[in-house]
């Protein structure tokens, strides 16, 4: 029996769980009060079917491969059962191709050893298969003798309920200490081979470490400055487009504009938070980039045709969305009552706006810019395409420059050796990426929770 | 239609009233889309008087109250027949400034509504956007004066600086009489000041507002009955969108012309 019938039959059972608890609350019902609702004792018995037996299999299917290997090491022949455990694995994969038939040696030695592989997967599905639903149907038996009028199946079912909730919740903790985590690792090999000092103050950026000595350019250097002196660029350019744009589409719409007309400008301000940022992209590359370079021709000016400029002005428009619409929310929670205030004290509209309603949603503001920011920082594809690659460490945007993702992009795309410190210098940049947009986000959540509670 | 109604009030109406009353309604008729709130209200509002309007839920006191400073134009369905006099110059007739008229007729709401400022930029508000202060001795005068009309200078004298939403209750009423006040205004609207206060903020506020009447209009409109014999002169009831009676204060009380009015102070109805 596979994984897929398992579960399904599993699933079955516990729906059949539900119908005898509810089927027996229903019976106690007649002549005796209940706790609670006949679903929750559905509930309560479908869980004692259902949770016991999936817990088991997750561990059977944990341990599972485990303890088939052990086994099948001893079928080995003796001089492969030596190995390393890195090479032993290698074997126990030929194995389990040639118990499979998808081998494309043919290796007799390894026979016996695939023989006893295939017994022991049918076996252990077998039992799996048994004990799982043995264990289903006890949970079922037990649960439902567990039925009486008193149980209070409610609280035990939204206790599980809960704690289900809280284990999603914590999913995403996980998630964040995992790719820490990975993270980390590869930025500790890298800070041993370069030294942290040079990779944070070094003013050159060559990560191409040559395969072979004589190789041209194969000095490396890490100096990541003006990597992070790109990114600031550009960070910088795209807000000050974004920021002023985004900041008075959203008092437009929040203060200015009337329903009907809000009605289509939100809408058609949010469609260009769904562009793919690769379509931007090639819209800063293909576009706007020419557009500026013909333009600095006409005046004299020389723009590299991928430059800063381009790649911060289409990130800029990009970003637009982001601040308008968390703008727009806050500017729109700040209290009528405020603005009434303001009103009855004979002020003017544009006087209620800049001196009562954006001070009071200045917090809120805050929290979109620094939000805004974060993903700035973190945008790849646009200046992937736009921004160019190499490492000038310079102040004048009508030049290439080359950003903190740019350069991750670049040094992780195609075949790589995960020993040279070019490959694992992203692995720092990407550290560094990480720990910068999550300060600003940390910051700007402070900064919206407390603007909240100034309401609440 | 509406203009016919206008004329035969103005007919009815002795010109003398219109000039002694400092805001004179007549006919005024409000529309929220096409539900009505107000039907045909005249009233005279006598300076340097508590005038309180009373009645149940719903009745149009507030809506009416709305009207005098024209807050309701920020309401976009709202629609306001009729004229309002202050002064003998109608409010809503062409060439008013709503602005200026705002700056003359002040307001204080239900709930206290300071701004996300420090006290002292509360209650400056009002003269920095009306320019009432040439230096800032001057508003730093006009601050001081506000906050001890309202009675609170002495609480909050030392902590100018610190946030107006930090104060009490009561004290964050009393910061916007006190912003209301700052900018002299000749009215001052109260749209049940009260109900959102405990007993002792309550009598507080009365008491002030007593105080004001020396040098302010007052219209207040009050759910407690008690709170309109304590602080009033003149009371005006209203019921279903309808000015039922009104008169002063004791006869109100004391000997209703209108059997609804009777009936309301009595509990009967509301």
């Amino acid at each position: 029996m596979n994984l897929l019938t398992l579960t399904t039959a599993l699933l079955v059972l516990a729906a059949l769980a539900y119908r005898v608890g509810q089927r027996r609350a229903l019976r106690l019902r007649t002549d005796q009060r209940l706790a609670a609702l006949p679903s929750h004792y559905g509930a309560y018995v479908a869980l004692w079917c259902g949770l016991p037996a999936a817990a088991l299999l997750v561990l059977w299917l944990i341990g599972e491969s485990q303890i088939v290997r052990l086994l099948v090491v001893g079928a080995l022949p003796a001089e492969s059962q030596g190995l390393a455990p890195a090479q032993l694995d290698l074997v126990l994969d030929e194995v389990a191709r040639i118990a499979a038939g998808t081998n494309l040696f043919e290796d007799d030695s390894l026979a016996a050893a695939a023989a006893r592989y295939s017994a022991l997967r049918g076996i252990s599905d077998l039992a799996k298969a048994v004990v799982v639903m043995a264990a289903a149907v006890a949970g079922l038996v037990a649960g439902q003798h567990l039925v009486v009028a008193r149980l209070r199946a409610r609280d035990a079912v939204e206790r599980l309920v809960r704690g289900a909730l809280m284990a999603a919740s914590t999913m995403a903790i996980l998630g964040t200490i995992g790719i820490v985590a990975s993270m980390l690792l590869e930025t500790i090999r890298f800070f041993q081979q370069v030294s942290p000092l040079a990779f944070f103050t070094g003013l050159e950026w060559s990560p191409q470490t040559a395969i072979r000595a004589d190789q041209v350019g194969s000095s490396g250097a890490f100096g990541a400055i003006p990597v992070f002196a790109g990114t600031a660029m550009i960070t910088l350019i795209a807000m000050i487009v974004a920021v002023p744009i985004g900041l008075m589409a959203a008092i437009h719409t929040a203060e200015y504009a009337s329903p009907r007309a809000r009605a289509i400008i939100k809408p058609l301000l949010e469609v260009l938070a769904g562009i793919p940022t690769v379509v931007y992209g090639f819209f800063a590359a293909l576009t706007v980039g020419p557009t500026l370079r013909r333009l600095g021709d006409t005046i004299g000016l020389d723009v590299a045709s991928e430059s800063a400029l381009a790649a911060g002005l289409v990130m800029g428009v990009m970003i637009i969305p982001f601040v308008s619409s968390l703008s727009d929310d806050v500017i729109n929670a700040v209290p009528q009552a405020l603005r009434d205030g303001a009103y009855a004290l004979g002020s003017t509209q544009s006087e209620v706006i800049v001196r009562v309603v954006l001070p009071a949603a200045l917090h809120g503001i805050v929290g979109a810019v620094l939000l805004a920011v974060s993903r700035a920082i973190g945008e790849t594809m646009i200046v992937v395409m736009a921004a160019g690659l190499a490492a000038n460490l310079s102040a004048n945007p009508l030049q290439a420059t080359t950003t903190v993702t740019v350069q991750i992009a670049t040094l992780l795309v195609g075949d790589q050796v995960f020993d040279s410190a070019k490959t694992l210098a992203a692995f720092a940049l990407g550290m560094v990426l990480f720990m910068a947009t999550l300060g600003l986000n940390i910051i700007a959540l402070r900064v919206v929770t407390r603007y909240r509670q100034a309401y609440e | 239609m509406a203009l016919t109604a206008r004329r035969q009030v103005l007919e009815t109406e002795p010109l003398a009233t219109a000039k002694t009353a400092k805001v004179a309604a007549h006919g005024v008729t409000v529309f929220y889309a096409d539900k009505q709130a107000l039907e045909d209200v005249s009233m005279d509002i006598r300076g340097h008087e508590v005038t309180a309007l009373i009645g149940p839920s719903g009745c149009g006191k507030s809506t009416f109250l709305r009207c005098m400073n024209r807050m309701n134009d920020t309401i976009a369905i709202c629609r306001v027949e009729g004229e309002i006099l202050v002064d003998g110059v109608d409010i809503y007739g062409p060439g008013v400034d709503v602005v200026h008229l705002r700056a003359r007729i002040g307001m204080v709401f239900q709930k206290p509504n300071p701004f996300p400022k420090s006290i002292f930029e509360n209650v400056a508000y009002g003269p920095r956007i009306h320019g009432l202060a040439e230096n800032k001795v001057a508003l730093d005068d006009i601050v001081e004066t506000s906050l001890r009309r309202a009675g609170l200078w002495d609480e909050v004298k030392d902590r100018l600086n610190e946030a107006g939403t930090g104060l009490s209750g009561g004290q964050q009423q009393r910061l916007c009489i006190a912003r209301a006040i700052a900018v002299s205004p000749e009215v001052i609207l109260m749209d049940e000041p009260c109900s959102a206060l405990d007993p002792i903020a309550t009598a507080r506020i009365e008491e002030l507002i007593d105080e004001l009447r020396e040098k302010y209009t007052i219209v207040i409109v009050t759910h407690s009955m008690q709170q309109a014999a304590r602080v009033s002169q003149r009371t005006a009831f209203f019921h279903l969108g309808v000015l039922v009676e009104q008169g002063d204060t004791e006869q109100i009380f004391t000997n209703p012309v209108e059997k609804r009015t009777q009936d309301y102070i009595t509990g009967r109805i509301g």
